[in-house]
């Protein structure tokens, strides 16, 4: 029993129980094909982890988490479809659009497999370091950081759309053959994929822990529930947010880069203004401030999405909207929050049943 | 002690994880294909067939109808006793104007329900995010919308126009007027910027001038200054290549400008009759259009076409050119499917060569080579019914040509 109530060795089982679920049972029990889409979910999983402690932790509504879920996607795609096109080719999409005799300069550095697989995380970092480092000093808080990240997510794919040449354009990078010399047609190559980013969830999932439980974890909740008093007791929450801010946007950004693999398109459709809310309300559906809850409702969207869709092809839109509604309504703590009610509810509880005539008599007195 | 008990176990599994993914290491890129795909289930009296089209999302209102298209030919085949005496079973999937969702829906289609051909698709995005599922799995699609050409997958047939069966018989159309100058307006996504490509070399080569080329994001409806500059160019004619509501937009502005198909006409790609309904005949009436069909063609299989679309889903809904391109791809699957004698993919394509069948346009040809087919170009004015009649044809079908290999002024482009 005291194992039980020791949160560290609580989160160890938990930790040994998500591994033997991801690397023993899903492989055991899903197909091949469901076992890709759950490689598909669980990359959303691990942007959602992020924005958990950005906006569960953190109250930043990241609504733009698409950005860096994009740089990430489009640095590994690029080296993917040059590794394709082998060394000195374009890719295929490049001789078909664009009217380059070579290729572009800013494609080049990709070719170099540990300059893009560095520039995945890297670059999503960076660029959030420097959004961030400008809104968060200016004091940019609430919607208005949200609507800024909004424009960034808008701009982004106005940039690659409108880039067709050297982007994919509305295409985006498709038709990727390998993964580091590895054939993506062989499906013991694509469970090679799933199983790295069930590792790296796993490994995301411990860091993330690790930073909530730590003194910055404390500090961020501090920022997040009154970033004054925090102020004022000598500490800048500018500095504060932008660490989750970053880190979230990095775990983004690797998610984006193991989409890839996993899926085997990198689009614009997959960064906009609608895929970045969408990251949210998986988070908001699991419950944001959990650990876990973001990686629950994220999978559970996910999937929730692929199921309805594939029984109810013409009408899955609005049982998927009617969840959102009920998910928000009902249970404002997200699906993380159903185990606590549950006990709460039981814990709460009387012996025995209560009697009619004492109910009534306590609606009465209330 | 018992939390280092849990501590071991949860070290254990993680190795275990760790044991599990290297050993899992499969086949290179360059090494022979050993995947054979997967081969469609045809046991039992029915033939399992895919459709994949947008039910929600921007597209669903275009691609709608083309499923319903697809439903019509499906029901009129079992009505006449199926495909090598079994009924087609046809199951829905919706790609949600979503593009790795399309990925997604065509394999489950393919893997899950193990079905002998997909039917669908609309925009090219979608397209070429299928495209290597159908190869990977040595799977079939019919794609049957008109498109910018410069591809050729060997799992997929394209019953749509390439363009030199839509976009330089518009452009010939246009000489033939002795229009000496164009200006090209596009949605930006693929299917604009590269016709754009082939007009402006087609231009170049006929003189023909390009006085100014604009891309409006998709779905935009701010069409002001693109107007104000078409109008100030003074180009003799526009090619349109916009794509869904942008035309209402477009239009509503055109005619607000002052401008008029009489001063300076409009030839669209993407506006067929479900188009002009939603856009309102008041604005495009008098405009010209470039497809392979109208609902207007003459002939008695197109009697038969709208008479049974009209009966089924309705009499005020009309039937467009990808309605008609769907329909027909259903027919020429069954045709294919006869003559190979079986299902299999490999006969089915094997088979393919020289197919024809009496579709609503007229005669059309499978070419076996491209896996196009040879279709009847086809230039109509919009009247004030919301109808498009015929002004001029291309005499008879033409020869699919998705590289522009026969003419010299595309030379460049692929």
């Amino acid at each position: 029993m005291s194992a039980l109530t020791n949160p560290r060795a609580r989160a160890w089982l938990g930790f040994a129980l998500g591994a033997v679920v991801l690397f023993a049972a899903a492989p055991a029990l899903l197909t091949d094909f469901r076992l890709s889409l759950l490689a598909k979910y669980l990359c959303f999983a691990i942007v959602a982890v992020g924005i958990g402690l950005a906006w569960g932790r953190g109250g930043l509504l990241t609504l733009g988490q698409g950005v860096f879920f994009g740089l990430g996607g489009y640095a590994m795609a690029m080296h993917l479809k040059l590794a394709d096109a082998g060394e000195g080719n374009m890719p295929d999409f490049m001789e078909l659009y664009g009217q380059l005799d070579e290729l572009p300069s800013w494609w080049a550095p990709f070719a170099n497999p540990v300059f893009a697989l560095a520039a995945t995380v890297l670059l999503p970092m960076l660029v959030a370091f420097g959004l961030g480092s400008l809104v968060f000093r200016r004091r940019v808080r609430g919607a208005y950081f949200a609507i800024l990240s909004q424009a960034l997510a808008a701009a982004m794919v106005i940039l690659l759309i409108g880039q067709q040449g050297t982007t994919g354009g509305t295409n985006g990078l498709t038709d990727i053959e390998g993964f580091f010399g590895y054939d993506l047609d062989d499906p013991v190559n694509q469970r090679m994929v799933y199983f790295i980013i069930a590792g790296v969830l796993l490994a995301l999932l411990a860091l993330t822990r690790q930073l909530m439980n730590s003194r910055y974890g404390e500090l961020l909740v501090a920022v997040r529930d009154s970033e004054n008093r925090v102020r004022f007791l000598g500490y800048n929450p500018a500095n504060v947010k932008l660490v989750a801010y970053v880190v979230a946007a990095g775990m983004a950004g690797l998610a984006g880069a193991l989409f890839v693999p996993a899926v085997g398109i990198i689009s614009p459709a997959l960064i906009g203004i609608v895929p970045s809310i969408e990251f949210v309300i998986g988070v908001a559906v699991g419950g944001r401030a959990a650990l876990l809850g973001p990686v629950l409702g994220a999978v559970a969207v996910a999937w929730a999405k692929t199921a309805l869709s594939e029984r109810f092809p013409g009408t899955w839109t609005y049982l998927q909207g009617a969840m959102f509604v009920l998910v928000v309504a009902f249970l404002p703590g997200g699906l993380a929050s159903l185990w606590g009610m549950v006990k709460r509810r039981r814990e709460a509880a009387p012996p025995a049943p209560e009697s009619t005539e004492r109910v009534l008599v306590k609606e009465v007195a209330a | 002690m018992l939390r280092f008990h849990r501590r071991r176990l949860a070290a254990c599994s993680v190795a275990l994880a760790a044991a599990l993914a290297v050993s899992a290491c499969g086949s290179k890129t360059g090494e022979s294909d050993s995947t054979g795909g997967v081969t469609a289930d045809t046991s039992g009296d029915t033939v399992k067939v895919g459709l994949l089209n947008s039910l929600s999302g921007t597209m669903a209102i275009s691609e709608v109808t083309v499923r319903d298209a697809i439903m019509l030919a499906v029901e009129e085949i079992n009505a006449a006793g199926g495909v090598l005496g079994k009924k087609i079973a046809p199951v829905g999937e919706d790609g949600a104007s979503d593009w790795p969702t399309f990925a997604e829906k065509a394999e489950k289609l393919i893997k899950v329900d193990r079905v002998a051909a997909v039917f669908g698709c609309w925009t090219s995005a979608s397209r070429k995010a299928v495209k290597p599922v159908f190869e990977e799995n040595k799977a079939l699609l019919f794609y049957p919308v008109q498109y910018e050409g410069l591809e050729q997958s060997p799992y997929i047939f394209y019953t749509g126009a390439t363009t030199n069966q839509q976009i330089v018989p518009g452009l010939d159309y246009l000489k033939a007027q002795g229009k000496k100058s164009v200006y090209l307006v596009g949605s930006d996504y693929v299917f604009p910027r590269t016709a754009n490509k082939i007009i402006k070399a087609y231009a170049e080569a006929n003189g023909l001038k390009v006085l100014g080329e604009d891309y409006a994001p998709l779905g935009s409806t701010e069409f002001g200054t693109i107007v104000n500059k078409v109008k100030a160019s003074k180009a003799e004619a526009v090619f349109n290549t916009l794509n869904g509501d942008s035309n209402v937009a477009f239009f509503k502005e055109y005619k607000s400008a002052g401008l008029t198909a009489a001063s300076m006409p409009v030839v669209s790609v993407s506006i067929a009759e479900e188009e002009v309904k939603s856009i309102g005949t008041q604005y495009l009436a008098g405009q010209l259009t470039a497809w392979n069909y109208y609902q207007t063609t003459t002939g008695a299989a197109n009697d038969k076409f709208v008479k049974a679309y009209k009966a089924k889903f309705g009499a005020d809904k009309p039937t467009s050119d990808p309605m008609e391109a769907a329909y027909v791809s259903v027919y020429l699957w069954k045709a294919m499917v006869e003559k190979a004698g079986s299902f299999d993919v490999e006969k089915v394509k094997g088979a393919s060569d020289g197919i024809t069948f009496e579709a609503p346009e007229g005669l059309v040809t499978i070419d076996g080579a491209t896996q196009h087919i040879h279709k009847t170009a086809r230039i109509g004015k919009i009247g004030d019914d919301g109808l498009i009649t015929e002004v001029w044809n291309s005499g008879g079908p033409v020869k699919p040509d998705p590289y522009l290999k026969g003419y010299t002024w595309a030379g460049g482009l692929s």
